[in-house]
């Protein structure tokens, strides 16, 4: 077999159909314009705040989409852009979000943008202290188990989070008690601007696993489908009782922290332009028109059709009410 | 009717509770083999099993944040805190997690998960062995809290904590424990959160107390009625979040005079926030100024029993503190 040959079935020795290929592209590129929208329209004075997730896309889309839609949990964090679109929330979703309108899934507007969470789609709702979702996947996932339940449980983090007690107190019970749940710590090498060498003594997060009694793997956060690979080994393993896994995947991020920060204060522009080499998006692209799934027509297809669906979605959201201004006073409680 | 103490009637009412209801499981620290510190859960082990009696690991803040996502799981957990003095690290995951989650999403999320723990001073138990942390959480919308003073409305106040959509923190006083006993139906019944007991009916004047101070404000009230004729009526709100403020300015507003007596700090406590509802609604009904009796500023109670005795008000203080509202 050729190399060329060789190469053409990783995506297949994976399980992974062209179709589900595509799709998995189709997330990542749909996520890339989503973000560089809302940082358009935050220039634009439009959208407030934007927590960009450019540059996570492989790790996010390749970790995510070993889930099962509909009755596995997503446990994500703010930077989760494309792993909530695996999950099923559209652009228009999240552009609620960003402009706070009453329609907004998430929380119709009452947190800031990046806050996911939907019942419906099995997306956890989360906060904005660091790691505190981390032992809800981890108690989640122990109701799954207790209840004899097929779901698995999938939580990202940054490494930021895993020097939080929290982090180590859900790994640690997880451990004890074999549950169905993947950490996924996407490593963008920096915590705002604390870089990983001040977090942390050892080399990488993933080696930590161990010390809770069970496999952590370190993969490269660029690749798409090593993400997916190593994602799915360990929902499988979940599925089948084997218990936790950590995954560590290597990504930067190409944006400030948020539409707040400055990374100029803390990170040279030549380091970002080297990252930007690495782009996960060009790459997975590179990998599909190398194999011939996909070529320059049909990008440009994909593109134009993502690039109308924001278009419409921008108009929709410009367009939806607030809400009320007496929902603020509401659902402290439950209401009958 | 059986007679019981606090204590005993919690561990018969979670273990009647479990009984009946699979999604129950119940973890903390000792909560297992050893059947929690002050017995709460003793034999749950051997009867219901280490998958629904889950001796954790040493850390409040998992309990907690563990005891969160088992109920985003459809479970009802019951999560100990061994002592009130060490729920501090978990005052994240209470505060921030359990108690906003139904805002924060809009009501797509809600968190039903009970978080007992033991409080209270007069046991000797130094500075982190008899705090009060009641208005700690009081503050927090989203949280209810009730602190139940006898065996009858632990047990209620119990399952309807249980089965409450929202997070209950359900505080109970270490010094009622063996000290205090009551009659508990064996019937399941539910002592609705947010609803105030009158455990004495009187005219002269109304004093609200919960725990250990109930009982202290009971007994200097049956002395005042035997001594000096002074019929106190004693409320006892059994919640403090929400709170009973229709019985409570009922009350008052009936005897003209409120003192209210608090184990906790007086500084920003439970008795603040009651003195201050009393002086904006019945400004016009009252015929003294509300008295509000609480321990001083100080972390707790110090060990050293002298030291002890100089924070906790005593029947005697608040019997005299009674005598002198009722003649203003
Ligand atoms: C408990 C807590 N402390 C501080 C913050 C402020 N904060 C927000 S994001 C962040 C850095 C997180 O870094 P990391 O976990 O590596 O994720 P990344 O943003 O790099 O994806 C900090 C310090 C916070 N949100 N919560």
């Amino acid at each position: 077999m050729s190399r060329a040959e060789q190469t053409r079935m990783r995506h297949e020795a994976l399980g992974l159909t062209n179709a589900q290929a595509l799709e998995m592209h189709r997330f990542m590129l749909a996520a890339r314009m989503l973000d560089e929208r809302s940082w358009a329209l935050n220039r634009q004075g439009k959208a407030p705040f934007v927590v960009s997730s450019a540059g996570h896309e492989a790790c996010q889309v390749g970790t995510a989409y070993s889930l099962m839609r509909g009755s596995d949990y997503f446990v994500p964090y703010y930077r989760d852009l494309a792993v909530v679109m695996v999950a099923g929330l559209t652009a228009r979703d999240v552009l609620l979000g960003v402009y706070a309108r009453a329609e907004d899934p998430c929380n119709g507007g009452r947190q800031m943008p990046s806050h996911w969470g939907c019942h419906r789609l099995g997306i956890i709702s989360g906060s904005s202290p660091i790691a505190t979702q981390i032992p809800h996947a981890a108690g989640l996932a122990y109701a799954i188990k207790y209840r004899r339940e097929a779901g698995v449980v999938m939580c990202w983090f940054g490494e930021g989070a895993t020097s939080e007690g929290d982090w180590h107190e859900a790994l640690n019970f997880a451990g004890i008690h074999r549950l169905p749940v993947v950490f996924v710590c996407e490593n963008n090498k920096y915590a705002i601007s604390v870089p990983q060498s001040k977090q942390m003594a050892v080399a990488t997060v993933a080696e930590r696993a161990t010390a809770y009694g069970f496999e952590g793997h370190h993969v490269d956060g660029n690749d798409v489908l090593a993400c997916y690979e190593a994602a799915k080994t360990a929902v499988d393993k979940a599925r089948n009782g084997g218990g936790p896994t950590l995954i560590e995947c290597t990504t930067y991020r190409y944006a400030p922290h948020t539409s707040d920060d400055d990374d100029r204060t803390y990170r040279t522009r030549e380091e970002v332009k080297e990252a930007r080499r690495h782009d996960p998006v060009h790459r997975f692209q590179a990998y599909l028109k190398q194999h011939n799934l996909i070529d320059s027509a049909e990008l440009e297809r994909v593109t134009e059709a993502i690039k109308a669906d924001l278009a419409e979605a921008v108009e929709y959201v410009e367009q939806a009410p607030y809400p009320a201004v007496d929902d603020a006073l509401r659902h402290v409680f439950y209401e009958r | 009717m059986p007679v019981k103490n606090l204590i005993n009637t919690i561990h018969d009412t979670m273990w009647d509770l479990m009984a009946n209801d699979e999604r129950v499981v119940v973890l903390g620290e000792d909560v297992g083999q050893r059947g929690g510190v002050f017995l709460a859960t003793k034999g749950f082990l051997d009867k219901f099993g280490e998958e629904r009696v889950i001796d954790t690991p040493l850390a409040e803040c998992s309990i907690v944040g563990h005891g969160i996502g088992m109920a985003l799981g459809g479970l009802l957990p019951i999560c100990e805190i061994q002592f009130a003095d060490f729920i501090h690290p978990a005052f994240n995951q209470i505060v921030q997690e359990a108690a906003r989650l139904r805002y924060r999403s809009n009501g797509d999320f809600g968190c039903p998960i009970v978080i007992r723990a033991p409080y209270g001073a007069g046991v000797h138990g130094g500075l982190y062995h008899s705090q009060s942390v009641e208005a700690l959480f009081a503050h927090v919308p989203g949280l209810k809290i009730v602190l139940p003073s006898t065996p009858y409305d632990a047990k209620g106040l119990l399952r309807a904590a249980l089965y409450d959509p929202d997070p209950v923190l359900y505080f109970e006083h270490k010094k009622c424990y063996r000290g205090v006993t009551g009659e508990v139906p064996d019937e399941d019944y539910e002592v609705p959160i947010g609803t105030a007991a009158v455990k004495r009916e009187g005219d002269v004047l109304t004093v609200i107390a919960y725990g250990l101070m109930l009982h202290h404000c009971m007994d200097a009230a049956d002395r005042l009625a035997a001594e000096e004729s002074i019929n106190v009526e004693v409320i006892d709100p059994r919640s403090v979040a929400p709170m009973d403020w229709e019985c409570l300015l009922g009350s008052v507003a009936k005897t003209s005079k409120a003192m209210i007596v608090i184990e906790d700090n007086r500084t920003l406590g439970v008795g603040a926030e009651i003195s201050a509802r009393i002086g904006e609604e019945l400004f016009y009904d009252l015929d003294a100024p509300v008295v509000r009796i609480g321990g001083p500023d100080i972390p707790a109670t110090p060990y050293c029993k002298v030291l002890e005795d100089f924070f906790l008000p005593t029947p005697g203080q608040i019997y005299d503190a009674m005598l002198e509202l009722a003649r203003y």
